[in-house]
């Protein structure tokens, strides 16, 4: 880094730094290039001088896992008779006690009933319909499996979450901690999660609930802290001034009034925990997540496609029932006397729970879904996706080999071929020019441990894929945001689609990738694309919305031509929202990359892929490590970036 | 006044910084602006004196920045004062432990709040009850006192509404029914009527002495518009860049500001409704006539008959004794006094 002085000589407010960080960066690629030419070890770090973290690691979990025994035991056994509770009402029944589990009638009806209560009508048809779905497509069993599991870790994460929130709160020198961990926790792909859990835990439903329970934690744990922030002051002094006491005043005022964010956090909870325990089937949950993952690894499309949807109809249903009990707002209603009156939706369910449960009792069919009223529509799927591969995939080869022509392969040559100071030198140059030293440092830092600890070209090949699909979504999404920006009805649809596909969870992506592309390098791009491209369109729209009308119409009224308005005002002010999407992209790239690895790829999500089964926890940490380094370099270096264009905007 | 203080405030300060009270320990307690400059302290109260007393509306008006909602703060104890006394019915609020000041709060003080300070999950019933709730009152009990104090604002009918459902003005009746529930000795006012539209905040500003009329509540009463402390206050009390300045009745305040800066307040003030005849009369007794004017009468409604007359008119007190006079010159005077430059 001997061009830094240059940049640090160059002040920052006159124009010249731009140009110097441009010196720079040439400067540091030149060195760097030749010193990799005369001394190979700085084009690529020899294998050999590797240090064995991952082997020390793996040791201290294989050391650490007999030495926590009794405790990961009582923890498993203590976390086993919740999931044998709901379990049993979902599906199992109590055998011991001869009763019948809840009725499916029951279940269907009461999700349509809850619907109708938080959502009204159209949300109360949409719920009924999604859950009598996984009834007559027979995936009732795993579907309530999947469920119970969800329905142990939601409260269970809700409440920890909620703790830690508080905590922080009542604490600045937590706040900062934990913020630092969630930050890397939430970097850190699902998958990640599995390893530790699997050593300490081995496998089944209890490890998922925890490796589930893990990633679903910070997000509430955010949302609380930012909940409790966001009470206005007044209406906490109302309380002190009422004479609240410390205990009154948490729970009667200010978590009463935080709750719209308090229910986005639980929002994110289930959302995070539907994805988590679909992943978490290869640590052997049972439930729709391990059919559809068979499904995926014999390539039996139409079943996957039948498990998927129903995977993706449950995340929808409670993504629309929490966020409809977000948007409800209380109304006043007269003063009415008796039960039925009051809370006529929980007495609608009594009756129904009653009168299922008693003919149930009778009659089989209405206890489970009897098995002669399934359907399939598997076999048409299959064919369909016979027919496509055989009728599309000659026009869709082209385009699949011309992206890995053109993009995919130059892209990986040179990430490959990059010496590695060249790489370092550049983000620190980049990292010091946005925001200073610590900025420098921590590309340093992170990249250099993962090279020191021999992950240095699955590191590579991550960033490659990432890249790759990053541009491919910026192409994609900011058309799209610019176009629903200009047009109400490309919005309404825009933001339809993108509110669906943000619901999936990531496995879904996998299905019509596999179906059209097969497996390659350009497969796992596209699979991030389907799942990443969402935040460059959704931010791009937003930053364009938040033009200021007046700018808008002084650029009219100056003679500006629609697109002028658009490339000289509009991009530019809304510019730093674009890049904090993008920012988000490569968030979620990052995030699938360790999903992709199901469908074949050498980069790190492969490594905690590979990991698992063998239980080499050192690999599979640290390679899950590294994908949250790459995210949380970007995310520093493109948040300093749109900061810094924010201030000189003057909208910081 | 004879009467004992229901509070006094003495030489209470309040400093923000790194270090309140070893900045004020080391300036002497008497830190000076330019200590404040350079001592990366900033003093929002500094050295604030004043008694409020019973049944009185004192009125603390300030710009923004000038520390009137830390002082009210400051008062209440939402925010500690750095030091100074605050006596409270004979003992120093102060001094008085957390559970002691939860119990003061519960039963002695009320207050009102700019922005409402509503629980948006509680129906109007349920937040007027609050303060009850919380105090342990019973449902039958709270519920009871909760529709008194909704009918005594004007509210009845809406007891079952969501804040959102109302508008600025009925939900800071909401407010008002909420900070009277628990029957409180004194009753703080911070801004109450600043966020409402001038139309509802002058029928609020009615509904403010109406209810006062009827209650006679001690009260301290923050504002930044002065035509707001005219209308409402008994005493207005002015402060600057977290002193305050003069602490007078409005009269006084018009006809004797204490410097430019109050003047410049006080230039605008409808004289005529603030000033008395006695005030502006000379003290050379006129005799008796036909027509005489009380001395506690406001200029403006004297202001027809003195003009109209040629002679000067006298000015009696309370028994009928002749204690002065005013002519025209003197009434013309007193209602378009000459700007200074």
């Amino acid at each position: 880094m001997n061009g830094g002085g240059q940049a640090m000589a160059a002040p920052q407010i006159v124009p010249a730094p731009r140009l110097s960080l441009a010196s720079v960066v040439v400067a540091i690629i030149l060195l760097g290039c030749a010193a990799a030419w005369t001394w190979p070890p700085l084009q690529r770090w020899p294998v050999e001088w590797a240090i064995p973290f991952r082997d020390w690691v793996t040791q201290a979990f294989v050391w650490f896992s007999a030495a926590a025994k009794p405790v990961t035991r009582g923890l498993s056994w203590l976390l086993s008779w919740p999931l044998w509770l709901s379990e049993a009402l979902l599906f199992r029944g109590f055998p011991a006690l001869n009763l019948l589990p809840l009725p499916w009638v029951a279940i269907v009806g009461g999700t349509a009933i809850l619907g109708h209560w938080a959502g009204g009508r159209g949300l109360a048809i949409f719920c009924g319909l999604s859950v009598f779905y996984l009834a007559i497509f027979g995936l009732w069993q795993d579907a309530m499996q999947t469920l119970s599991i969800v329905l142990v870790t939601v409260p269970l994460a809700a409440a920890f979450g909620l703790g830690l929130g508080l905590w922080a709160t009542r604490n600045a020198r937590v706040e900062r901690v934990l913020n630092s961990v969630f930050d890397v926790m939430q970097a850190t792909p699902h998958m990640a999660y599995l390893g530790p859990v699997v050593i300490l835990f081995g496998f089944g439903q209890v490890p998922a609930m925890l490796a589930t329970f893990g990633f679903a934690l910070p997000p509430m744990a955010r949302c609380t802290i930012l909940g409790l922030r966001t009470v206005p002051q007044d209406v906490i002094e109302a309380g002190r001034m009422a004479g609240c006491t410390p205990g009154q005043l948490l729970w009667k005022v200010e978590i009463p009034a935080a709750e719209k964010t308090l229910m986005l956090g639980l929002n994110q909870v289930v959302m995070q925990t539907l994805a988590m325990v679909v992943i978490a089937s290869l640590v052997g949950a049972s439930g729709l997540g391990q059919k559809l993952l068979f499904s995926l690894q014999q390539l039996q499309i139409g079943k996957a496609v039948e498990q998927g949807v129903a995977i993706t109809l449950i995340a929808i249903v409670l993504d629309r029932l929490t966020q409809a009990y977000i948007r409800k707002a209380p109304e006043h209603q007269a003063t009415r006397t008796g039960f039925i009156a009051r809370h006529p939706h929980l007495s609608l369910f009594l009756l129904l729970l009653a009168t299922s449960g008693a003919a149930a009792a009778f009659l089989q069919a209405f206890a489970v879904p009897p098995r002669e009223l399934t359907l399939s529509y598997g076999g048409p799927i299959n064919s369909a996706v016979r027919w496509v591969s055989k009728e599309l995939f000659p026009y869709i080869k082209p385009l699949r080999d011309w992206l890995t022509v053109w993009l995919m392969l130059p892209l990986r040559s040179f990430y490959l071929w990059l010496p590695w100071p060249v790489m370092l030198g550049v983000l620190a140059a980049i990292g010091y020019h946005l925001s200073g030293w610590r900025l420098a440092l921590l590309p340093v830092c992170l990249f250099g441990f993962l090279m020191l600890a021999g992950f240095w070209e699955p590191l590579m090949l991550t960033i490659y894929l990432v890249t790759g699909a990053t541009i491919l979504c910026v192409l994609i999404g900011i058309p799209i945001g610019i176009w629903a920006a200009h047009s109400p009805r490309a919005a309404h649809v825009t933001r339809g689609v993108c509110d669906t596909l943000q619901t999936f969870p990531s496995f879904i992506y996998l299905i019509p990738v596999i179906m059209l592309f097969q497996t390659s390098d350009v497969s796992n791009v596209i699979a991030m694309l389907a799942y990443a491209t969402v935040p460059a369109i959704r931010f791009t729209y937003l930053g364009l919305l938040r033009v200021p009308a007046a700018t808008m119409e002084a650029a009219v009224a100056s003679g500006a031509t629609n697109w002028q308005r658009l490339r000289k005002v509009e991009l530019p002010i809304a510019f730093p929202e674009i890049l904090l999407g993008i920012n988000q992209t490569i968030m979620m790239a990052l995030a699938m990359v360790a999903i992709t690895a199901l469908i074949g790829s050498r980069d790190l999500g492969q490594e905690i892929y590979k990991a698992l089964p063998g239980a080499d926890t050192g690999r599979g940490l640290i390679a899950g490590l590294g994908i949250a380094f790459i995210g949380i370099t970007a995310d520093r270096l493109i948040g300093a970036w749109a900061m810094q264009r924010k201030r000189q905007l003057g909208l910081a | 006044m004879t009467e004992q203080p229901k509070i006094s405030c003495r030489h209470l300060w309040k400093v923000f910084g790194s270090d309140p009270a070893g900045f004020l320990a080391r300036h002497g307690h008497a830190p000076t602006s330019e200590n404040f400059a350079a001592g990366r302290h900033i003093g929002a109260v500094r050295d604030v004196s004043f008694d409020v007393y019973p049944g009185e509306i004192l009125i603390v008006m300030g710009l923004s920045g000038s520390g009137k909602s830390t002082l009210i703060r400051a008062i209440t104890r939402l925010n500690d004062p750095t030091v100074g006394e605050i006596i409270f019915e004979g003992r120093d609020l102060l001094k008085a432990s957390p559970a002691e000041l939860i119990d003061i709060r519960r039963h002695k003080m009320g207050m009102v709040f700019q922005h409402f300070g509503l629980l948006p999950h509680r129906t109007v019933l349920s937040n007027v009850a609050f303060p009850l709730e919380v105090r342990g009152a019973t449902r039958e009990e709270r519920d009871a006192r909760a529709r008194e104090m909704i009918r005594l604002v004007g509210l009845e009918g809406r007891e079952n509404y969501f804040p959102r459902e109302l508008s600025g003005g009925q939900q800071q009746r909401v407010g008002i029914a909420r900070s009277l529930a628990v029957g409180p000795d004194v009753w703080f006012l911070d801004e109450p009527f600043s966020a409402l539209d001038p139309l509802i905040r002058r029928e609020m500003q009615d509904e403010f002495l109406r209810l006062q009329k009827l209650l006679r509540k001690t009260i301290v009463f923050i504002t930044h518009d002065f035509d707001e402390a005219i209308r409402l206050g008994d005493r207005i009390g002015i402060m600057k860049d977290g002193r305050l300045v003069q602490l007078a009745t409005p009269e006084v305040m018009v006809s004797s500001p204490a410097d430019d800066y109050v003047r410049e307040f006080t230039r605008n003030a409808p004289r005529d409704r603030v000033l008395t005849v006695g005030s502006i009369a000379s003290p050379v007794p006129a005799p008796l006539n036909g027509v005489n004017i009380l001395a506690s009468a406001k200029i403006g409604e004297a202001a027809a008959i003195v003009l109209a007359s040629e002679k000067p008119i006298a000015v009696i007190d309370a028994e009928g004794r002749s204690i002065g006079a005013i002519d025209r010159p003197a009434m013309i005077r007193a209602l378009y006094p000459e700007e200074r430059p």
